[in-house]
């Protein structure tokens, strides 16, 4: 995976005050849009804003634990992974992400974003 | 490097002259700075080990022996006394022929010639140095920190100041709801001032607890009489000679005598820093807690380890054992970090929390609540391992988690019992039944009623009872919150093994609970639950936050419980009700603007085209319910084009709400040639009356201007039929899924009679119907009479509902868009947090 890291590229997008708590912000990258993710404890995740059923916008739902439920047909994904809970199946890519102090990054040369699909070279395959 | 001493000093003192000139091996000379509890345990570590091999002097800024610092807040609620906290005292620096030197600050390090001068102008030699200087508390650098009364919690002098501002009473604000904060806050309390907290973030001590921990640990603390203002932001500190006030941010001012900032430490690393040792956040060490210089460490809160900062003893402690293990030459040992653990001395609150409980992939949360007895607990699970715990309530157990937690230890076949404690389940682990069977038959099941196993078990074996219900009949066990419900059955089971058959369950809201929507909105009400946390202990959630499907419904449930006093919650709303607009398959919105009746006008018109080309909509429809559908917005034009609608006098139609949609009407009396009364003119002001209200699903109402019922009136949740000798109204048609048509209601004569039912059939419905439940299907659940008793039968009822109606509507109708476009409300919600090239 290391090859992978070395050309990931961290580009600041703003500070986790930004997102709200239990909430979502997106940042339009030119592969697409990526949304950020805040939990109850503050973590922060970034998934590729396209849900793997039919690419609604898991900006848009509701964040509870460490998932969030897509606005379109509720589909719950997990924010680390990428990955449908079952009984649904698929996944969505996501994008490593750094806190640093308050300041957020993401590693944007990593994802190649694929409209509701991970690449298969995703650390978690 | 830097220079610190300077000839002109005053009178340089070399001490322990002698030793140096009897001719016996010099020993080497070890230089403390700071008298503290890592400073002081390190030397007690190393007297252990290597007892004289060191020539010791340590200084200290306080004019005192080393003391218990952790113990001031017992000693400013009154519990203890100094003497009582200090840890060595004079006579124990004597007799290990330590120098100590209180009230005498160290000033300077002279690393060229391994010297340090105190502000006293004494100059001491070190072969070794070690700086424990600890930390500092923060002040925020708000106008008016500096003024006399704005006080810190650190050291005894903090503690005899507040000690006597509290003889004199008054108030005190507490800026902080962290653990020292509110051992502050309660001690002020205890001494009888006026207290209110302030805390910046939505629920106290957020760092070690979670959101529902902390909503319990502000329960208790309001109920012991100290005010608490979360997600509160100070602007600043109010006076002129000396503080008399704090002001919020949000223009709130609090009167106060004294201001304790209770909200973080700072690393004391600035002697460090200004001899040119490498430092980050605190003076950076190693794993053997050596600094950049290889003669001088440091110890204790003053230190970066592996980047982090650390302000508690245990860690602490555990640095002092590696470095005196240094000191004293041994080899190996190294301080890996620490994981910690936190307890809240407030006496009577027991409060625990270790690890990570921020949950997460592949983790596993066991919540167990008992509300009754006022616990929370909450252990965080990964592959077989604990990985967290919080505890509230009941913190007995705190030890056993954290050992747990600290060695790795594999507990998958505790899994099932862990969470009642050590012990529990050690003889049948994994069975619940047995669990209970293994309680003394003196442990009180339910604690709303007071009763205990052996009583049940009495009842159970005595009376022949084999159900929840027989035994709640005969005991009053879990009849009352219904909390131990779960346990009640484990005791059936265990003492009737077979013979015990569950009751059929009801369905319960979602995963996170086993109670039903109509018990959790009862609780609500009757116990007067206000905020989600609230809730989630009250009714013993599984589950730290809730889900997407509980989260909207309590929402909706407290907003109807509490008007005007509960705060939305935001993010607990489905996204249509969060961005005011629709969804669209392709992520974009569609704008319904409200048309009041079904009317409009050449200029509103005009206004939507005008919004139409200049946002380039693609597509216009008029709806079914009257009005016109712009679609394809983009996300981020909405409060444009909202800004745009509104100067033109249109606000939302709430098309996307769990609210109330449309009226539908018919042109009615005015120009009809059937018509019997203005349905058009009774439309537009029951629309009037009940936009922007929140219901458990959406609610529509039409009128019919005569029986020919032109605007549907029949299916609607509400419809008016207008008569010859007045209105019919009927109630729970639906024309949606499955098609229902009305109930006919009650007649009745004048427009005033249409409003009063229509605002109290509407607060029936918000107060009783489950959340997701249109007027039809509840209709048919409680039937029609249920509603006729309410409504027709009892009129008081009726003008009750309405009155209660009409009020919640005076915290509901602001328009929403307005709010957004205007004053910005939620403005993250419709901007791109960063747009990358
Ligand atoms: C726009 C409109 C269709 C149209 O082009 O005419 C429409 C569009 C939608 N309807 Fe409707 N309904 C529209 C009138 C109706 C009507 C007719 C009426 O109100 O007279 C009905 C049947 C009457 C009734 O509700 O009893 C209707 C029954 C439904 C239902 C089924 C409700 C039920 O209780 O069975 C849904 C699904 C739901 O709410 O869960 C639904 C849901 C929807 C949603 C909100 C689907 C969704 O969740 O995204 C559609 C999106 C609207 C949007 O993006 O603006 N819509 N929908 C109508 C908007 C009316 C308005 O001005 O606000
Ligand atoms: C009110 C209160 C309650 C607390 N409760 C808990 C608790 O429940 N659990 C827990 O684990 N921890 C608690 N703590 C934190 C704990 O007390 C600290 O982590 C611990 O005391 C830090 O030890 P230290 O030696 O690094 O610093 P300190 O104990 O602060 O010692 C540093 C000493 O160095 C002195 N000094 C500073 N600069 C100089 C100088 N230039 N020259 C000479 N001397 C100097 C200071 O005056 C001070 O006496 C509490 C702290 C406070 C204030
Ligand atoms: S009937 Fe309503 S919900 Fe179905 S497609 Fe048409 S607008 Fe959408
Ligand atoms: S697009 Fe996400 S659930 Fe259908």
């Amino acid at each position: 995976m290391d090859s992978i890291m070395t050309d990931a590229r961290w580009t600041l997008v703003g500070t986790i005050d930004d997102i709200p708590v239990l909430g979502s912000r997106v940042v339009r990258t030119p592969d697409g849009d990526i949304a950020l993710f805040r939990t109850a404890a503050d973590e922060v995740f970034a998934l590729e804003d396209a849900c793997p059923h039919k690419q609604g916008p898991l900006s848009q739902g509701i964040v509870h634990g460490r998932r969030v439920t897509c606005p379109l047909h509720n589909w719950v994904i997990e924010l680390a992974t990428g990955e449908a809970v079952a009984p649904d199946e698929g996944r969505t890519g996501h994008v490593p992400v750094r806190v640093e102090g308050r300041s957020v990054s993401i590693a944007l040369g990593m994802a190649r974003l694929s409209r509701g699909g991970c690449r298969k070279a995703c650390a978690h395959v | 490097m830097d220079m610190h001493l300077s000839s002109n000093n005053g009178p340089v003192v070399e001490l322990n002259e002698a030793t140096l000139t009897t001719g016996a091996p010099r020993k080497e000379r070890l230089v403390v700075v700071g008298n503290g509890m890592a400073g002081m345990k390190t030397v007690e570590e190393l007297l252990a080990k290597a007892p004289g091999r060191y020539e010791i002097t340590v200084f200290g800024a306080e004019p005192h022996p080393n003391y218990n610092r952790i113990m001031l807040s017992p000693v400013l609620a009154g519990e203890k006394t100094f003497e009582q906290i200090v840890l060595q005292g004079r006579d124990w620096y004597d007799a290990n022929g330590i120098t100590l030197l209180t009230g005498e600050p160290v000033e300077g390090i002279d690393r060229t010639a391994k010297t340090v001068i105190s502000r006293a102008g004494r100059v001491v030699p070190y072969d070794r140095l070690l700086i424990a200087t600890g930390s500092m508390p923060f002040i925020i650098p708000v106008p008016g920190s500096t003024l006399p009364g704005v006080i810190g919690f650190r050291d005894l002098a903090d503690v005899d100041a507040m000690l006597a501002a509290a003889a004199k009473g008054g108030r005190a604000v507490v800026i902080g709801g962290g653990l020292l904060g509110l051992e502050a806050a309660n001690g002020l309390r205890v001494k009888g001032m006026e207290v209110t907290v302030i805390h910046l973030m939505p629920t106290l001590m957020e760092r070690q607890l979670d959101p529902s921990a902390g909503i319990l640990l502000q329960r208790e603390l309001e109920r012991r009489g100290i005010d608490v203002l979360t997600g509160a932001d100070t602007a600043e500190i109010i006076g002129t000679e000396h503080v008399t006030g704090v002001r919020l941010k949000d223009g709130r001012d609090l009167p106060a005598d004294i201001v304790v900032m209770a909200v973080g430490i700072r690393p004391n690393m600035a002697l460090g820093k200004a001899a040119g040792l490498d430092c980050g956040r605190g003076i950076r060490v190693d794993d053997r807690m050596r600094t950049s210089d290889p003669s001088i460490y440091a110890v204790g809160e003053c230190v970066e380890h592996r980047g982090l900062t650390y302000g508690l003893v245990a860690p602490l402690f555990e640095m002092a054992k590696v470095l005196a293990g240094d000191l004293a030459g041994q080899e190996g040992g190294a301080y890996a970090g620490s994981v910690t653990s936190t307890k809240l001395k407030v006496t009577g609150v027991d409060v625990f929390s270790a690890g990570d409980f921020s949950g997460g992939e592949g983790t596993e949360d066991i919540v167990f609540r008992d509300a009754a007895r006022g616990v929370y607990k909450r252990l965080v699970l990964k592959d077989g391992k604990l990985l967290g715990a919080v505890l509230y309530g009941d913190t007995k157990d705190g030890a056993w988690y954290f050992s747990l937690l600290k060695d790795g230890a594999d507990v998958s076949a505790e899994r099932d019992t862990m969470i009642f404690g050590q012990g529990f389940g050690s003889a049948d682990a994994g069975n619940p039944n047995a669990a209970v069977a293994a309680l003394p038959d003196s442990a009180e099941i339910c604690g709303c009623n007071g009763v205990c196993k052996g009583t049940i078990v009495k009842a159970i074996t005595g009376k022949g009872l084999t159900s929840l219900d027989e035994v709640k009949a005969h005991t009053k066990a879990s009849a009352s919150c219904g909390g131990c419900s779960g346990t009640v059955e484990a005791l059936l089971a265990a003492t009737l093994g077979d013979g015990f058959k569950a009751a059929p369950k009801l369905k319960p809201m979602c995963k996170c609970t086993s109670h039903t929507h109509d018990a959790v909105r009862a609780a609500i009400v009757a116990q007067g639950l206000r905020t989600m946390p609230d809730v989630f202990q009250a009714m013993e959630w599984t589950t730290p936050d809730g889900c997407a499907s509980c989260r909207p419904a309590l929402n909706y449930y407290l907003l109807c419980a509490w008007p005007g006093e509960y705060k939305d919650d935001y993010q607990s709303r489905y996204i249509n009700e969060r961005a005011h607009a629709n969804i669209q398959k392709d992520g974009t919105y569609s704008v319904v603007p409200r048309m009041w009746g079904g009317l409009t006008s050449a200029s509103e018109l005009r206004a939507i085209a005008d919004v139409v080309d200049k946002f380039n909509i693609p597509t216009v429809k008029v709806t079914g319910g009257q009005r016109i559908d712009l679609f394809g917005v983009k996300k981020a034009d909405l409060p444009a084009v909202w800004a745009d609608l509104n100067a033109a006098g249109m606000v939302s139609g709430h098309a996307y709400a769990k609210g109330l949609r449309t009226v539908k009407t018919c042109v009615g009396s005015e120009w009809c040639r059937f018509g019997t009364q203005d349905s058009t003119g009774l439309g537009v002001k029951l629309e009037r009356m009940t936009w922007g209200t929140w219901t458990p699903h959406k609610v529509k109402l039409a009128v019919s201007g005569c029986p020919r019922n032109c605007a549907e009136a029949t299916i609607k949740d509400l419809g008016v039929v207008c008569i010859d000798s007045g209105y019919e109204l009927h109630v729970g048609g639906n024309g949606g899924l499955h098609v229902r048509a009305c109930d006919l209601l009650v007649r009745v004569a004048s427009e005033e009679e249409v409003l009063e039912y229509t605002g109290a059939f509407m607060q029936l419905y918000r107060e009783e119907a489950r959340y997701l439940e249109r007027t039809a299907p509840w209709v048919e659940r409680v039937g029609l009479d249920h509603i006729k008793a309410a409504l027709v039968e009892d009129p008081e009822r009726r003008r009750a509902l309405n009155a209660r109606f009409l009020f919640s509507q005076t915290f509901s109708q602001d328009d929403p868009w307005a709010e957004r476009a205007a004053k910005g409300v939620d403005r993250h919600e419709f901007k791109l947090l960063a747009d990358v090239e």
